[in-house]
C-alpha cells in the first residue's frame, strides 16, 4: 500500500475529514450556541448585539459543513451514501433547521415590529437548538454504530436512533455549544451584557460537564467498542486529559476576564472530544452493530488511490487559502460589537 | 417505481428552487464589481449608493441560495445513495473542490462586503466584492463539471460489477475537461450573468417608470443594459456551440430536443411545435433541414433519429423535452431583440422616453429565469433514462433503504418551507426595492447633487 510520510492515504484523508468536522463544530458551534441561548437575552439591543457578533462570520462558518460533506463524499463515498440514507429523517430535520436559522438571521432585522422580531427570535433560537440536538443525535449514532447489511446499507429502523446513548450525546452537544457560544459572545460584548454572558457561560460549563460525565460513564460501562482502545493503551489517555484540563480552566479564565483564552479552551474541548470519539471509532467510519464484517472502514468505504491523491493536492492548495482569508475576516471584525446602519 | 418518481420530483423541485438564486448571485456579483469599480475610479457617490443598495439585495439572494444549496449537497446521499457510491470518486472530488475554492471564498468575503464598509479601506472592500464574485463564479465551475461528466463521462474506468460497480478516476484533467464541460460551463455562466443583469434592469426600469431615484436608476440601468446586451448576444453563440456538442456526444438527446424519430430523413429545426409521440411526428413551424445543417453543415444529410435507439435507452417524455428546449431558445432570441432594440434607442437618445419599453423591462427579470430553468430541464430530462449517460440508469441510482413514505415526508416538508421562503423573499425584495437605493442619511447629499470626494485620496 502506498503511503505518504508513513501513513497511507486513507488515514490522511480520515484526518482531513476529522479536521474539517472539528473546524465546523468549533466555528459553527459558537454560532449555534449563541442562537440556542438567544432567548435568554431579554433586551432588543442585547439580541441585536448577539446577532451582529456572529453576523459577519456565520455564513463562512457554515461552509465548513459543506466542505465536510464534500470531503466525505469524495474520500469515503460508501460512508457518505450509507450515513445520509440511513439518517434520512433526522438529517432532513437538521437541514430544515439550517434553512430556518439562515432565514431568521437575515429576515429578523428587516422589519422593526416587535411581533415580527419576536417571531424570528423564536424561530432562530429554536432552529439552533434543533440543529445542535440533531447533530449530536447523529454523532451519537455514528459512534455507537448502526445495523448494516452486506452492501453497507442501513438495515434497521430509524426510530432506533433515539437510544439513551445518542440522546445523551445530543444533550451534551447542545450544552457544549451553549457554553462555547456564551464564551464567544462574552468576548464580543461589554458592560452588563458581558457580565450576564459570563454567568451564563459558567452555568453552561457546569451543564456540559455533568452531561459529559454521565455519557462518559455510560460509555465506559456499557459500550466496550467505544472505550477499548483508550483502556488498552494509557498513552491515548492524554487526549481526554487535555479535554478535562481545558474545561477545568474555563471558569478560572472567565473569572479573570481572559475570555480569549477561555474561548481557545472551549475550542480545544470540542476538538479533543471529537478526537477521542475518532480514536475509538478508527478505522471504522460506521460500525455495524449486527455484524462487524459489514462495518464501513476507511479502506472498504474509500475512493480510489488516485482520487485520494488528487484530493490531498486540492486540500494542500485550498487549506492555506481558506485559513488566510478566514483569519483576515475574523481579524477585520475583531473586538467588541458596535451597531451601525448596516447591522442586523 | 414509486420511490423513483418521488425522488426525481423531490430532486427536480429542490434544484429548480435553488437555481433561482445562485445565477442571480453570479450575475449581480459581476454588476457589483463594475459598479464599485466605477466608484473607486471616479469617487462619485452615485456609484457608491448603487453598490450599497445592490449589496443588500445580493445578501438576501445569497442567503437563500446558500440555505437551499446545502440541501442539494446532501440530497445525493439521502435519496441517491447508489448513485453516490457509483460516482463518489468523480463527483465527490468536484464537490470538495467547490467547497474549498468557491464557497469558502464567497462566504468569507461576504461578511466584509456587508458589514465591513467602515472597517476596511475602499480598495479592500472592492477586493472583497471581487472575491465574492469570483467565489460565486467558481462555484458554478465544479458543479457544472460534475454534471457534464454525467452527460459525457471521460477520464475514468469502471471497477467491480453489478451492485458493486463504480467509476474511478483514471485521469483527473480528462475528467474535468470532459467533452461537454467547458461549453456547458460557458453557457451556464452567461445564463447566470443574464439573470443578474435583467434583475438590475427590471428594478431600475421600475424606478424610471415611477420617476423615482432617477440619478441612481439611470446610470444603473445603463450599466446593466450594456452587460445584458453583450451577454445576450454571446449566449447565442454559446448556446449553438453547446447544441453542436450535444449532436456529437448525445445523439439521443439531440433527437429528443427536436422530436426527430426517423434516422433516414433530413432533420428539421423547429421554431415552435408539438410532438405527437404516437405518430412520431412534429407539428409546428420549422426551418427545413435546420438540424441537419447544425449537425452536418448541410441541409440534406439525414440525422440519427430516436428510433435508432432501443426504447429503454432514450427519453420517454419527448414532447416535454421538446417544449422546454424551445421555450429556452425563444426566450434567448427575445432577450437579444429586446436588448439590441433598447441599446439602439439609447444610441438615439430616446431610451427612457418610451414608457412601454420600460414596462417590458420591469417584467424582463422573468426571461432569464425561465430560460435557465427550461434549459436545465431540457438537459436533464433529455439525458434520461440515464443518470450517468450510457452507464448508470436513474432507476438504479436510488437509495435502497429509503422508503416512499420518507420521501413524501421530506417532500411535504420542503414544499412548506420553500413556499414560505419564496413568499418571504418576494416580500423583503419588494420592501427593499420600494425603499430604494438610498440610505436615509445620504439621501440629501445626493439630491443636492454633491459629489463625494475620491476615497482613494482620503485613505
Amino acid at each position: 500500500m502506498e503511503t505518504l510520510l508513513g501513513l497511507d492515504y486513507n488515514v490522511w484523508w480520515f484526518l482531513v475529514f476529522g479536521a474539517v468536522i472539528s473546524g465546523y463544530a468549533i466555528l459553527d458551534g459558537f454560532d449555534l450556541g449563541a442562537g440556542a441561548l438567544h432567548l435568554l437575552l431579554k433586551k432588543e439591543t442585547s439580541r441585536r448585539i448577539a446577532l451582529n457578533a456572529i453576523g459577519p462570520v456565520w455564513d463562512g462558518n457554515e461552509v465548513w459543513l459543506v466542505i465536510g460533506g464534500g470531503v466525505l463524499f469524495a474520500g469515503f463515498p460508501v460512508a457518505y451514501a450509507a450515513i445520509f440514507s440511513a439518517f434520512y429523517v433526522p438529517f432532513m430535520i437538521f437541514l430544515v433547521g439550517l434553512i430556518w436559522r439562515a432565514v431568521a438571521i437575515e429576515f429578523r432585522s428587516k422589519e422593526p415590529g416587535t411581533t415580527w422580531r419576536l417571531t424570528w427570535d423564536v424561530v432562530y433560537s429554536f432552529s439552533c437548538i434543533v440543529i445542535a440536538l440533531s447533530l449530536g443525535l447523529m454523532l451519537g449514532n455514528v459512534a455507537l454504530g448502526i445495523p448494516l447489511n452486506a452492501e453497507h446499507e442501513f438495515a434497521g429502523d430509524w426510530l432506533s436512533f433515539f437510544n439513551p446513548f445518542s440522546i445523551m450525546i445530543a444533550i451534551t452537544t447542545l450544552a457544549l455549544f451553549m457554553m462555547h457560544g456564551a464564551i464567544f459572545l462574552a468576548m464580543k460584548t461589554e458592560n452588563r451584557l458581558y457580565i450576564k454572558l459570563n454567568i451564563l457561560a459558567k452555568n453552561f460549563a457546569i451543564f456540559f460537564v455533568i452531561s459529559l460525565g454521565v455519557s462518559s460513564l455510560y460509555t465506559l460501562l456499557y459500550i466496550p467498542h467505544l472505550s477499548d482502545r483508550i483502556r488498552s493503551n494509557p498513552a491515548y489517555f492524554i487526549i481526554p486529559l487535555i479535554m478535562f484540563l481545558a474545561i477545568a480552566n474555563i471558569p478560572r479564565l472567565l473569572q479573570r476576564g481572559k475570555f480569549r483564552y477561555a474561548f481557545l479552551c472551549s475550542a480545544i474541548t470540542i476538538a479533543a472530544l471529537l478526537a477521542t470519539v475518532s480514536l475509538e471509532v478508527f478505522p471504522n467510519l460506521l460500525y455495524a452493530t449486527n455484524d462487524t464484517r459489514n462495518s464501513i472502514t476507511i479502506h472498504n468505504g474509500a475512493s480510489s488511490l488516485k482520487t485520494m491523491k488528487t484530493l490531498l493536492i486540492i486540500a494542500a492548495i485550498g487549506t492555506p487559502l481558506v485559513a488566510t482569508y478566514t483569519t483576515f475576516v475574523f481579524w477585520t471584525f475583531k473586538g467588541k460589537v458596535k451597531l451601525d446602519e448596516m447591522s442586523y | 417505481m414509486e420511490t423513483e418518481i418521488l425522488a426525481r420530483i423531490q430532486f427536480a423541485f429542490t434544484i429548480a428552487f435553488h437555481y433561482i438564486y445562485p445565477p442571480m448571485s453570479i450575475g449581480l456579483g459581476l454588476i457589483l464589481v463594475i459598479m464599485e469599480g466605477l466608484y473607486l475610479k471616479t469617487g462619485n457617490k452615485v456609484y457608491e449608493q448603487m453598490t450599497r443598495f445592490w449589496i443588500r439585495i445580493f445578501a438576501l439572494i445569497f442567503g437563500i441560495g446558500v440555505a437551499t444549496g446545502i440541501i442539494m449537497e446532501f440530497e445525493f446521499g439521502t435519496n441517491w445513495a447508489t448513485y453516490s457510491k457509483y460516482v463518489g470518486d468523480i463527483f465527490g472530488s468536484a464537490l470538495a473542490a467547490e467547497g474549498i475554492f468557491a464557497f469558502a471564498l464567497e462566504s468569507g468575503f461576504l461578511g466584509i462586503l456587508l458589514f465591513g464598509w467602515k472597517r476596511v479601506s475602499p480598495r479592500v472592500h472592492f477586493f472583497s466584492t471581487l472575491m465574492v464574485f469570483l467565489g460565486s463564479a467558481f462555484s458554478a465551475v465544479w458543479i457544472v463539471v460534475a454534471n457534464s461528466w454525467q452527460q459525457t463521462p471521460a477520464g475514468f474506468h469502471i471497477v467491480g460489477e453489478g451492485l458493486d460497480a463504480r467509476a474511478e478516476v483514471t485521469d483527473f484533467w480528462t475528467m474535468v475537461f470532459n467533452p461537454s464541460s467547458m461549453e456547458r460551463l460557458t453557457h451556464v455562466w452567461i445564463g447566470a450573468i443574464l439573470a443578474g443583469a435583467f434583475l438590475v434592469l427590471s428594478v431600475n426600469a421600475y424606478y424610471i417608470k415611477k420617476k423615482k431615484f432617477l440619478e441612481i436608476a439611470i446610470p444603473a440601468f445603463k450599466i446593466s443594459l450594456v452587460v445584458a446586451t453583450l451577454f445576450s448576444i454571446a449566449q447565442f453563440f454559446a448556446g449553438s456551440i453547446s447544441a453542436e456538442g450535444v449532436a456529437v456526444n448525445q445523439p439521443a438527446k439531440l433527437a429528443t430536443l427536436e422530436g426527430h424519430y426517423d434516422s433516414s430523413s433530413v432533420a428539421d429545426m423547429y421554431m415552435f411545435g408539438w410532438v405527437n409521440q404516437q405518430e412520431q411526428k412534429v407539428y409546428g413551424v420549422k426551418i427545413p433541414g435546420g438540424l441537419s445543417f447544425l449537425v452536418h453543415k448541410d441541409f440534406k444529410t439525414p440525422v440519427t433519429g430516436l428510433n435508432a435507439f432501443k426504447t429503454d435507452e432514450r427519453p420517454v417524455q419527448v414532447n416535454a423535452v421538446f417544449q422546454v428546449y424551445h421555450i429556452m431558445i425563444a426566450i434567448g432570441m427575445a432577450m437579444i431583440a429586446l436588448t439590441i432594440f433598447a441599446s439602439y434607442r439609447w444610441w438615439r437618445g430616446k431610451l427612457f422616453e418610451t414608457k412601454w419599453l420600460m414596462t417590458i423591462f420591469v417584467w424582463s427579470v422573468l426571461l432569464p429565469q425561465i430560460a435557465n430553468q427550461a434549459g436545465w430541464f431540457a438537459a436533464e430530462m433529455g439525458r434520461q433514462p440515464w443518470v450517468v449517460y450510457g452507464l448508470l440508469r436513474t432507476s438504479n441510482a436510488l437509495s435502497k433503504t429509503v422508503s416512499a413514505n420518507q420521501i413524501v415526508f421530506s417532500l411535504v416538508l420542503f414544499t412548506l418551507v420553500y413556499t414560505t421562503l419564496l413568499i418571504l423573499f418576494l416580500y423583503l425584495l419588494n420592501k427593499k426595492i420600494v425603499h430604494g437605493p438610498v440610505d436615509y442619511d445620504e439621501k440629501d447629499a445626493i439630491e443636492e447633487g454633491s459629489r463625494g470626494e475620491n476615497p482613494l485620496l482620503n485613505h
